[in-house]
């Protein structure tokens, strides 16, 4: 059961990671993102990881990938691209290169190496010794003890970049008033 | 058969205890047409109801013609919507276009799932017996539980975005950028005034929710009262219901982000958005008025329990209808500023009250004195934010043009 299970969501999660790359509009290309977290979520739960597959999908689907659909609807990228010209001269050969040469390491890593993949033991064995408590309640446990200081750099570090973006974006709107002050001086009287 | 899942992918439900075998297939299966059929006769009737009891407050009649008291009303328009012409816009994207009214209904349905809909609390620890097999009056209780209502509720945020995309006309994308922001802005404020009730609760089974407020001990007094106001208020703006519907402010933006959704599609939202109303008024009724808790007044065991879940309902879907017959709208920026500058610091500072009592109870302090220090510090902290807001107003003010408005 669990391996039928894992065969109908690997399927979905690489289907959906080929259509973020194949898409050639943004905005379906972040719907097959959605579905690439859909299966990755689901495989969370063939894991017994439940409280992981429900924050993959509050925050990836629900918050993370609307903000990218926030921005394509904002900016108004949501057009076919050229993509006859290349940006960069021999770029795309590049590309080609670098991420097969990093695939093949990768299998060439499976195949030879005899210790367990990293991070495999996390995800299979229980995180803490305490089995008998609930999935969410041994993440907190080590969450807030072992892991604790991670943890709240991890929010300083959002917060900080929430300013710095929130300062950043500030300057900019200066620099382009000053440039059209007289313009903006009209559009403020309008209000 | 079936040996390989757990009790982690099929919930805590007593059903599943002595493994899964035809019988208890056939019962889940059971409870699933239930809660469907339900939950369509349901917004048939809602909507009935609303228009009825808005005909009522603005003083005229509402619909009468069809049936007695105009109840089949909404099978009538049901029928015509059906077959009206579907018109697909020329310069929409088509796949994503019939794609969107699925995705707002499908969530809609989905989290009707974890209600507990019935169940004797008060000793019988909720379970009732359906054919010979102990259960729950819910069609499912993962260990998730209640995180299943916050992620359905942000699966729906496609369905408004999309469809205002994929439409290819400027009111509708206008509508689906504003529900975006909206529903995204109001969900955290949803999630910390629910975090209250978990806090209390101790976990996130809705059926455990519901198990500990057996009879009287609501999680609306546990709590002291403010989460539920604020998830109230949070419920409605993610609901998109008035005073909060500028997602489809007719005045603004024609019909919102289903001005060109014709026929079945338009209906399938509509059908999504009365459905949202009736599961998130029962999500209220679970978390913080004890879902089917209250004194046992019928001989039949689980009787009692259903029908104190449908009084509890129906007053929550009575005060939405009221809400929108005496609300204005909000304006976008209010509306923004309600969300981000009230009800998020309040949910948040009213969930460090609420854990300093805890912890004042576990540490054995005087409750009483960690509640007021803690409220002291909230109070100052408060200030300083009322402070920093009235100095970024008066900047603003001085200098109109630095950074934006």
């Amino acid at each position: 059961m669990e391996t039928a299970v894992f065969i109908v969501c690997a399927a979905i999660v690489l289907a959906g990671a080929l259509g973020v790359v194949l898409a050639r509009n943004p905005v379906h290309a972040a719907l097959s993102l959605v579905g690439t977290l859909f299966g990755m979520a689901v495989l969370f739960l063939n894991l017994e990881a439940h409280f992981l597959a429900a924050v993959q999908i509050i925050v990836y689907a629900g918050a993370i990938v609307v903000l990218f659909l926030f921005v394509i609807m904002l900016l108004g990228v949501d057009r076919l691209e050229d993509l006859s010209v290349e940006p960069i001269t021999g770029q795309r050969v590049l590309a080609a290169i670098v991420g097969l040469g990093t695939f093949g390491l990768a299998v060439a890593f499976l195949v030879t190496s005899d210790i367990g993949l990293p991070g495999q033991e996390a995800l299979t064995g229980p995180i803490t010794d305490q089995y008998q408590y609930s999935n969410l309640r041994q993440i907190a446990d080590v969450l807030f003890t072992k892991y604790v200081y991670a943890f709240e750099a991890t929010a300083a570090l959002l917060t900080i970049s929430v300013v710095g973006a929130v300062v950043m974006s500030r300057r900019i709107a200066r620099a382009d008033q000053a440039q059209e002050a007289p313009e903006s001086q009209e559009a403020a009287g309008d209000d | 058969m079936m040996a390989g899942l757990g009790p982690s992918v099929l919930g805590l439900d007593p059903l599943y205890d002595g493994g899964v075998g035809l019988a208890e297939v056939l019962i889940t299966l059971l409870k699933v047409g239930v809660a469907f059929a339900l939950l369509l006769v349901a917004v048939m009737l809602m909507i009935w109801f609303e228009r009825k009891v808005i005909g009522d407050m603005q003083n005229r009649i509402g619909p009468n013609l069809a049936g007695p008291f105009g109840i089949f009303q909404t099978l009538a328009d049901g029928i015509k919507l059906f077959f009206k012409e579907d018109l697909i816009p020329e310069q929409s994207d088509r796949f994503v276009f019939k794609l969107a009214p699925y995705l707002s209904l499908v969530p809609a349905f989905l989290v009707f799932a974890v209600v507990p809909v019935g169940g004797d609390f008060s000793g019988g620890n909720g379970r009732v017996t359906l054919f010979g097999h102990e259960t729950f009056l819910q069609v499912s209780d993962p260990p998730v539980g209640i995180l299943l209502v916050l992620a359905m509720s942000s699966v729906a945020v496609y369905g408004v975005m999309l469809a205002g995309w994929s439409s290819g006309s400027k009111y509708p994308l206008l509508a689906s950028v504003r529900a975006s922001a909206q529903m995204v802005s109001y969900e955290a404020a949803l999630g910390l005034s629910l975090a209250a009730v978990l806090l209390k609760s101790g976990s996130l089974s809705t059926h455990t929710i519901v198990s500990e407020q057996s009879v009287w001990n609501w999680n609306l007094w546990v709590t002291w009262v403010v989460p539920m106001v604020i998830f109230l208020i949070a419920a409605t703006a993610e609901l998109n219901r008035p005073p909060f519907d500028l997602v489809e402010a007719e005045q603004e933006l024609v019909g919102g982000f289903h001005t060109e959704y014709s026929s079945i599609r338009f209906a399938l939202f509509y059908l999504a958005e009365f459905m949202n109303t009736i599961t998130m008024s029962a999500i209220v009724v679970t978390l913080f008025l004890g879902g089917p808790n209250g004194p046992d007044f019928t001989t039949v065991g689980w009787l009692s329990g259903v029908l104190w879940f449908f009084a509890k309902l129906m007053l929550f879907l009575f005060a939405f209808v009221w809400l929108r017959a005496t609300l204005p709208r909000f304006r976008y920026d209010q509306l923004m500023d309600l969300g981000w500058k009230l009800l998020i610091p309040l949910s948040l500072g009213w969930l460090l009250v609420l854990a300093s009592y805890d912890v004042a109870g576990d540490r054995g302090w005087n409750r009483g004195v960690a509640v007021i220090v803690m409220l002291a510090i909230m109070a100052a902290l408060a200030g300083m934010l009322v402070l920093a807001l009235r100095a970024a107003r008066h900047r603003r003010e001085l200098d109109p043009q630095g950074g934006f408005a």
